[in-house]
């Protein structure tokens, strides 16, 4: 049974294609690991799959809810990390916990043990009473999964959460994710650039690149398919050697946000 | 329920440990009480006017509020470069909710500003003209605080950037100030601007303030109270119409 389907997902930022035509499936209970180069389009397809962004065209259907139609229940269905940071700075490590806790209605004894628990596992028990502003880019991404991890939805995306960790950290996080899924059924679909990662922990992988995407399978399939001994050198293979640059400067940046923002074309 | 508490208990917290902008936006009330109502006190006087402060007081209050409502209805700006906004828009509670708790949160913040500064003309020799009708003029001060947060909130999500600020600044919120009779009786006033004033929903929330605390009033107190309502019940739904647009 597929948790995530796409029909023909498009979406345009003016005249730029940052999705062009993908069609994929996750299954449930599956680990779905999407891989590209910066700017392939992965991110963009994370947030129109959490309502944040509407699709210019295409279908999807996320828990058998639609995202655009019915977004409160696709909301009820996922827990996100973001790529970027999404912390309230001017609240200590625990409120940012709390927080989230309340709004994604975890019963107050449940989230005080969890946030407890997930505080301690990312080592931050002893600081969770301080302001997230006096963290360093490490502890914040560690607060960060910690967070995402707090409710137990049915789908977890994580957007290259393993960004700046160290091995330890990805480590833990990972065996915590697998007992997820293995215990609950959790569905994961990240992203990541460390390709040993996708090839140890992920069970199906697609890869996008130009906003299409451009080989799925197992690691082995994908392997095969590019006539490559590891998964790095697949990738590479499948997406060339040239380096990407995310979209190009601050003000490009700013007239794609004016336009998702005021929902001009 | 727990949503709106939730989002209203965030923006307090955040207003408790910003301790510096708290002061900060209390300088500018304090530089009008004190050199318009100290610079202007005798000629408003001579006027046959009576008490200048008396009249200033409310006034200042409601520009404290207003400055402060408009600001933190624009916090959603921060919130959105900082990342902070997503957190918000992916949980599943209702948009409007999320919009209530903020702009709740915003206006319970610009209530307790404008309640400094009242304290603060106490030192200045203003005293309210009835205590016992203070419960009244919080309610008052709340839904002129509502009025504008909500406002902030709705420009904020039509906003293109951060440079749209000053703009909101100097033609919108400086405007609204002056012309809302804060500083000079709307009395008497050429025709046109008085029908420019009778157009600022400020001028209302003032004249309110001036009901309670002087007792004298330009338009009637049911009828601020109902302008008020009214135009606060506009700039919620649409403030949350707007908010439930947002794409990050």
């Amino acid at each position: 049974m597929n948790i995530i389907e796409v029909k023909n997902l498009v979406k345009k930022f003016g005249d730029f294609t940052a999705v062009n035509d993908i069609s994929f499936d996750v299954k449930k209970g599956e680990i779905f690991a999407f891989l590209g180069p910066n700017g392939a389009g992965k991110s963009t397809t994370i947030k129109i799959l959490t309502t944040l962004l509407h699709p210019t065209s295409g279908k999807i259907i996320l828990n058998g809810y639609n995202p655009v139609s019915e977004p409160n229940e696709v909301r009820r269905s996922f827990g996100i990390v973001f790529q970027d940071p999404s912390l309230d700075d001017e609240l200590t490590a625990w409120e940012n916990m709390e927080f989230h806790g309340v709004l994604y209605d975890v019963p107050k004894k449940l989230r005080r043990e969890r946030i407890d628990y997930l505080l301690n596992f990312v080592d931050l028990l002893d600081r969770k009473d301080s302001l997230v502003k006096e963290f360093s880019g490490g502890m914040k991404r560690r607060l960060e999964i910690a967070r995402g991890l707090l409710h137990h939805p049915k789908i977890i995306f994580l957007d290259e959460p393993t960004l700046g960790l160290d091995p330890q950290t990805r480590n833990h996080m990972w065996n915590y994710l697998k007992e997820l899924n293995k215990n609950e059924g959790t569905t994961i679909f990240f992203t990541t650039h460390y390709m040993e990662e996708a090839e140890k922990i992920a069970q199906r992988i697609s890869v996008i690149d130009h906003g299409k995407i451009i080989a799925s399978g197992t690691a082995v399939e994908l392997k095969e398919k590019a006539g490559a001994n590891t998964l790095e050198e697949a990738f590479l293979k499948l997406t060339g050697n040239s380096i990407r640059e995310e979209s190009t400067g601050v003000e490009d940046r700013m007239r794609m946000h004016r336009k998702a923002w005021t929902g001009r074309k | 329920m727990t949503t709106i508490y939730i989002l209203w208990l965030r923006q307090l917290k955040r207003y408790v440990r910003s301790r510096s902008r708290m002061i900060g936006s209390l300088a500018q009330p304090l530089l009008f009480l004190v050199a318009l109502g100290f610079g202007f006190g005798p000629v408003f006087q001579k006027a046959g006017q009576g008490n200048y402060m008396n009249f200033l007081v409310p006034g200042i209050i409601g520009m404290s509020i207003i400055f402060s409502a408009v600001f933190s209805g624009m916090e959603i700006i921060w919130d959105r470069q900082f990342g902070f906004l997503k957190e918000t828009l992916v949980a599943p509670v209702s948009r409007f909710n999320i919009m209530l708790g903020r702009t709740l949160g915003g206006a319970t913040m610009s209530l307790m500003q404008g309640l400094i500064v009242f304290f603060i003309s106490m030192f200045f020799g203003f005293r309210p003209e009835n205590w016992y009708l203070f419960p009244i003029l919080l309610l008052l001060m709340l839904l002129v605080a509502l009025l504008f947060t909500a406002l902030g909130t709705m420009i904020t999500c039509l906003l293109e950037d951060m440079q749209g600020f000053q703009l909101i600044v100097n033609f919108l919120i400086m405007p609204l100030f002056f012309l809302s009779g804060a500083i000079f009786p709307l009395t008497g006033l050429p025709k046109i601007m008085s029908v420019i004033s009778s157009l600022d929903p400020l001028a209302y929330g003032i004249d309110s303030f001036r009901v309670i605390l002087t007792g004298s009033t330009q338009f009637g107190l049911h009828i601020d109270v109902l302008v008020l309502s009214v135009v606060t019940v506009i700039f919620l739904s649409l403030g949350s119409y707007f908010f439930s647009k947002i794409q990050v």
